[in-house]
């Protein structure tokens, strides 16, 4: 992969996403003694999918709470106590739990720095692990973050490489306003080189992850994977896609996807989110508006189709976006349908 | 019959002439909304003076409250500026969020009020965690979580002390019962009278008591107060109180019988407080009113810096969504 913003690579090891937000917190947690860590089974179990191994018994029970299951507390815990001063990074495991926190979310952390007039600062992070492909149907698998999107007060990072994720953490943790860190649940187990030691990526910079000429393909999380698989397939073809990442989708990088779209004038977004309202129209939006003179074809959209995950392997595998589905996309786009 | 021990003549008189200052805080603000002086909505705190005043008598800048919808009597009672209050309400530029709050979000950062909030249970969940702070800075603060008797059916309410009660944070939950959520009465909105025996399902104590006394509110507090900073955890103080005005605004459409309204404008807090302090001699009728005329002035006062004072730029619509 290619290097990361600010980063000083040491070595060329290779951990996993998971790994790399572990080491994150365990820096950031080493750096700074206001940074704690609370959420369901994060302190003696190291979290259900292994985020927070090894904290505890390197920083003790007073840095790091396993929480009773109770969102409300967790996350009114990371407004209450940023509000006086220290750095909570909270999980809520699955993002679909923000359901049953969405007040504190919405209407608290979101609107305290503007409902006050400016004076509160909320240096906090929402840990949120996103995305379906675990048979783990309609209430474990969602993408929501649209929905957080929409809501001044918040910011979004949703990084899909080992390398971002680590320096982006870093980056959220050091910010002094609500940052949501979306983990996809497929980005977590994948492997990448990351740099040993502290670095940031700046929230609000887009990654080109992969330079074409032929067609922009804006893709998130565990999409940019299946793009990349998808640009072999299409490089065999002749047609070479060049894939940015935005990597944080509150605020947008939408200059970095414009000179790409310049370049290229074809563009396709994918997310795996339900298409309806996904970021994917919010971008399309813009390009639509700062770019058009430079579009050859009507921009494309892939997201998830207008129904619940799916519980049944069949059925979650028609639902997902996968490499498949990019590369028809992408042909039709450039072909002219003929895909 | 309440008695004054324990607490000197300094502390009484500072408690009756803060809770003066709220009644004539909001009689006023009332006047200024029927008047629409003041956009949007006013939720008077009239009438549960008490229960701020007995609380944050307590209470240092340094610790912290969340508060409610009807939260300018906890602004003022945690030593809010009244000008600063009514530039907010005006929405004007010298206002404590600099008119971006209004009634609903009054907020002073400086001295531990984390705001006033639209929503109804939405202070429980940020008192656990400026709870949580204190004990994590281990600087002996403590926070004071108010809500009305509405939020104790909220889930955020419930989950906040759970917690609180799990971790023996130093927090306590003062609950206004006020008999009414909005215009529904209390008794159809739970199965049980006393509110604070929730207590005992999280295992910490639970006392309600007379909240239009302010010393018993103040020596409930007390005990409460100094039970949380020792670190022995949180309690729930039930208030029995009651607004003197409607669910917004003041009298207008307010649909409680009559004759409840009457009698309970017989235990006015005030003039509950003023019987102690003349049987005392602490206070004479002529202190009193000296003490009224100057409140009255202060208020007057306030809403000539609210209404002088400028209002927002245009420009600052998109400042401070985020910090930089």
């Amino acid at each position: 992969m290619t290097t990361t913003t600010g980063a000083t690579a040491t070595a060329q090891r290779e951990i996993t996403y998971l790994q790399a937000v572990n080491e994150a917190l365990h820096h950031e947690m080493e750096r700074d003694s206001k940074v704690f860590v609370a959420g369901i089974d994060l302190a003696a179990r190291g979290d259900v999918f292994g985020t927070t191994r090894g904290i505890l018994s390197r920083f003790g029970s007073e840095r790091i709470l396993d929480t009773p299951i109770s969102e409300n507390a967790i996350v009114g815990l990371a407004v209450g106590s940023a509000l006086q001063g220290l750095r909570p990074v909270v999980s809520v495991m699955f993002i679909d739990f923000i359901g049953v926190c969405f007040d504190v979310i919405l209407n608290q952390m979101a609107k305290n720095k503007y409902m006050f007039g400016g004076k509160a600062r909320l240096p906090l992070v929402v840990l949120a692990n996103a995305g379906a492909g675990g048979g783990m149907a309609a209430q474990h698998s969602q993408s929501l973050e649209a929905l957080l999107c929409h809501i001044p007060g918040l910011k979004v990072v949703m990084p899909s490489m080992a390398a971002d994720a680590k320096g982006l953490l870093t980056s959220a943790i050091r910010e002094d306003n609500p940052v949501f860190f979306v983990q996809h649940k497929r980005c977590a187990r994948l492997r990448g080189h990351v740099p040993e030691g502290e670095y940031v990526v700046p929230l609000g910079k887009a990654r080109v992850v992969r330079e074409g000429r032929d067609a922009t393909v804006v893709a998130t999380a565990y999409m940019v994977h299946e793009a990349l698989a998808a640009a072999e397939r299409l490089a065999e073809r002749g047609i070479e896609i060049e894939i940015v990442d935005p990597r944080t989708l509150q605020p947008l990088d939408i200059e970095t996807i414009l000179a790409s779209v310049q370049k290229t004038h074809r563009v396709l977004t994918v997310h795996e989110a339900v298409q309806f309202g996904g970021i994917g129209a919010e971008i399309t939006s813009q390009i639509v508006a700062e770019a058009f003179d430079h579009l050859d074809a009507p921009p494309a959209r892939l997201g998830g189709p207008w129904s619940p995950v799916p519980y049944s392997v069949v059925l979650e595998r028609e639902w997902i976006v996968n490499a498949d589905k990019i590369h028809d996309a992408v042909v039709a786009l450039v072909e002219g349908g003929e895909g | 019959m309440t008695t004054a021990r324990q607490i000197d003549a300094e502390q009484l008189l500072y408690m009756y002439r803060t809770m003066v200052t709220i009644r004539e805080f909001e009689e006023t603000a009332g006047r200024l909304a029927e008047q629409a002086k003041i956009p949007g909505a006013v939720h008077l705190y009239a009438g549960e003076e008490a229960i701020a005043v007995g609380v944050c008598a307590h209470l240092d800048p340094a610790d912290t409250i969340t508060s409610t919808h009807r939260g300018h009597g906890h602004c003022i009672a945690k030593g809010g500026d009244v000008r600063r209050m009514f530039a907010e309400l005006f929405g004007k530029s010298e206002g404590y969020c600099r008119g971006k709050g209004g009634s609903m979000h009054i907020a002073d950062l400086d001295i531990g009020i984390l705001g006033a909030n639209g929503i109804v249970g939405g202070g429980p969940p940020i008192a656990v965690g400026a709870a949580f702070a204190a004990k994590y800075q281990g600087n002996g603060r403590v926070c004071v979580c108010f809500t009305g008797d509405g939020a104790t059916n909220e889930g955020t309410w419930h989950e906040a002390i759970n917690f609180a009660a799990l971790h023996r944070l130093p927090a306590i939950f003062v609950i206004e019962n006020n008999h009414y959520g909005e215009f529904t009465p209390q008794e159809r909105q739970g199965a049980i009278a006393r509110l604070a025996d929730r207590a005992a399902s999280y295992g910490i104590p639970g006392v309600s008591i007379d909240g239009q006394d302010v010393i018993a509110v103040y020596e409930a507090a007390r005990e409460a107060i100094e039970r949380a900073r020792r670190g022995d955890g949180p309690t729930i103080i039930e208030g029995d109180t009651y607004r003197f005005y409607n669910h917004t605004g003041m009298s207008e459409g307010d649909p409680r019988p009559q004759e409840e309204r009457a009698a309970w404008r017989q235990r006015d807090p005030i003039a509950i407080l003023r019987g102690v302090l003349e049987q005392r001699a602490i206070l004479s009728g002529e202190s009193a009113e000296r003490i009224h005329e100057e409140v009255r002035r202060e208020v007057e006062g306030a809403i000539r810096f609210a209404e002088a004072a400028p209002y927002p730029d245009p420009s600052e619509l998109l400042t401070d969504v985020y910090s930089d």
